[in-house]
């Protein structure tokens, strides 16, 4: 049995456009060993996204009305076929299915004509709130009903494991810090957290998998998750303000994005757009 | 196909090295899973990655293909992903080679993926495991970083021979 193929991509979607986001740290770290921390959990996140991209190419070549479906793509084959470079480098914002909060940049909202500076404590609180997703996405994901993802998640569950444990501590350090670091981890959560709250609000490929056992029903992993945020944030001693069903709720995972995505996919996407053929 | 020629396939990737750690066999590292006959009767060499976006696995797929071509023999690789690769699988001796060759082999066993339950196991961070310097054997080391230079080792120091080492984490 295979998980449905918008499920799929929505898994790799998010795998990709997160690492993406953090390999903007290589030869930025703020220190050499964040540099390697950071560009080590790149290549987890883009090597799970290659398996599940396969996984979706696989799929795609395997079934002419989703081959059709994706026949357009500059990337796919003169026989239409598509492999895991069409899926990641030739879709357009619209076609990605990420949440939001994986493509917003490594700073909190500027207005006017504010200069962006990366800031550390964003990339970490981001990586924290992911990262305690995902393990209990994993987690849940080792007993799907499609083996291949069943095998995905089995691999990428130990691998996030360790991502957590990493931007948790760093959460920790920087909110029982110093003030500085307190009142730069405090604007990062607050600043984030609420686009957390799409995680809780499946889109109907999530629901469709959720129901035929190929997925996880996301909403019932929500205590959970409070429970891993609400006990680290209290370590760094930080609060909570995010007040839930409030507001807007970003839409990312059903492919309305921020005005960031585009920018990223044009960075990530420009040179295999050039050039279509080549071969690294 | 016979067992014969199963064999030698077998034999003609069994010398093949980790390109990261040239001291250990594909085989002992246990990403070197099976030999086995495919279902059109080609032979087919399976093979497991460490981590999921481990770069070696390329180049491992290369090295296999090559050598059954130097032996002359039919063959293709096939990347299967589960049961996931574990530390588990490697072998007493091939943690000694790894020793040897100045890595410090993991040191307890992986942590199953979800037994006592995930949320149990991220709740309460892994306690620092006792790393032994693999140049002087000294306990009294520290973890300088936990991530290394490749995505299965993180960078520990030795505190008596103050030697910077590599640690292969348990996974």
């Amino acid at each position: 049995m295979k998980a449905p193929i918008d499920y799929v991509l929505h898994l790799a979607d998010n795998a990709l456009v997160l690492g993406q986001r953090n390999a903007e740290w290589c030869g930025h770290g703020p220190i050499l060993e964040e540099d390697l921390a950071l560009a080590n959990n790149s290549l987890d996140l883009i090597g799970q996204a290659r398996l599940l991209y396969q996984h979706a190419a696989d799929q795609i070549n395997g079934d002419a009305a989703l081959a059709q479906r994706f026949a357009h793509l500059q990337g796919a084959r003169q026989d239409g076929r598509v492999t895991e470079d069409t899926l990641a480098y030739f879709r357009d914002t619209s076609e990605f299915r990420n949440h939001t909060v994986m493509e917003l940049p490594h700073h909190g909202p500027l207005v006017g004509y504010a200069v962006s500076e990366r800031d550390y404590a964003v990339t970490i609180a981001r990586n924290f709130l992911v990262s305690a997703l995902m393990v209990l996405v994993w987690d849940r994901l080792q007993a799907s009903k499609d083996a291949q993802l069943a095998g995905i998640a089995a691999k990428s569950l130990k691998e996030v494991r360790y991502h957590l444990q990493h931007a948790g501590d760093w959460l920790v350090r920087f909110g029982d810090g110093t003030e500085e670091s307190h009142r730069r981890a405090q604007a990062a959560v607050d600043h984030l957290l609420p686009f957390c709250e799409a995680f809780w609000q499946p889109g109907p490929a999530e629901r469709a998998a959720a129901q035929d056992g190929t997925g996880v029903d996301i909403t019932a992993l929500r205590d959970d998750w409070n429970t891993l945020v609400n006990e680290t944030l209290a370590e760094a001693t930080l609060t909570r303000h995010d007040q839930p069903h409030q507001g807007y709720v970003a839409q990312g995972h059903v492919g309305v994005h921020s005005e960031h995505l585009g920018f990223l996919l044009a960075e990530m996407q420009s040179l295999a757009r050039a050039h279509p053929t080549a071969v690294w | 196909m016979t067992e014969a020629s199963l064999q030698a396939v077998a034999q003609a990737v069994a010398h093949l090295a980790d390109p990261e750690i040239p001291v250990i066999s594909l085989g002992e590292l246990g990403i070197l899973r099976e030999v086995r006959e495919g279902g059109d009767g080609v032979p087919e060499v399976v093979i497991t990655p460490t981590y999921s976006g481990c770069p070696a696995m390329g180049q491992i797929e290369d090295d296999i293909v090559a050598a059954l071509r130097a032996a002359g023999l039919p063959g293709r690789v096939v990347t299967q992903l589960s049961p996931a690769w574990t530390t588990d699988w490697m072998s007493e001796a091939a943690k000694e080679k790894l020793r040897a060759y100045g890595i410090a082999p993991p040191q307890c066993g992986s942590q199953p993926a979800s037994q006592a339950g995930v949320l149990q196991f991220s709740r309460h961070a892994a306690k620092p495991v006792d790393v032994p310097c693999p140049q002087c054997g000294s306990h009294h080391t520290t973890q300088s970083a936990p991530f290394g230079s490749t995505a299965c080792k993180a960078l520990y120091r030795c505190l008596d021979c103050l030697e910077p080492f590599d640690y292969f984490k348990p996974y």
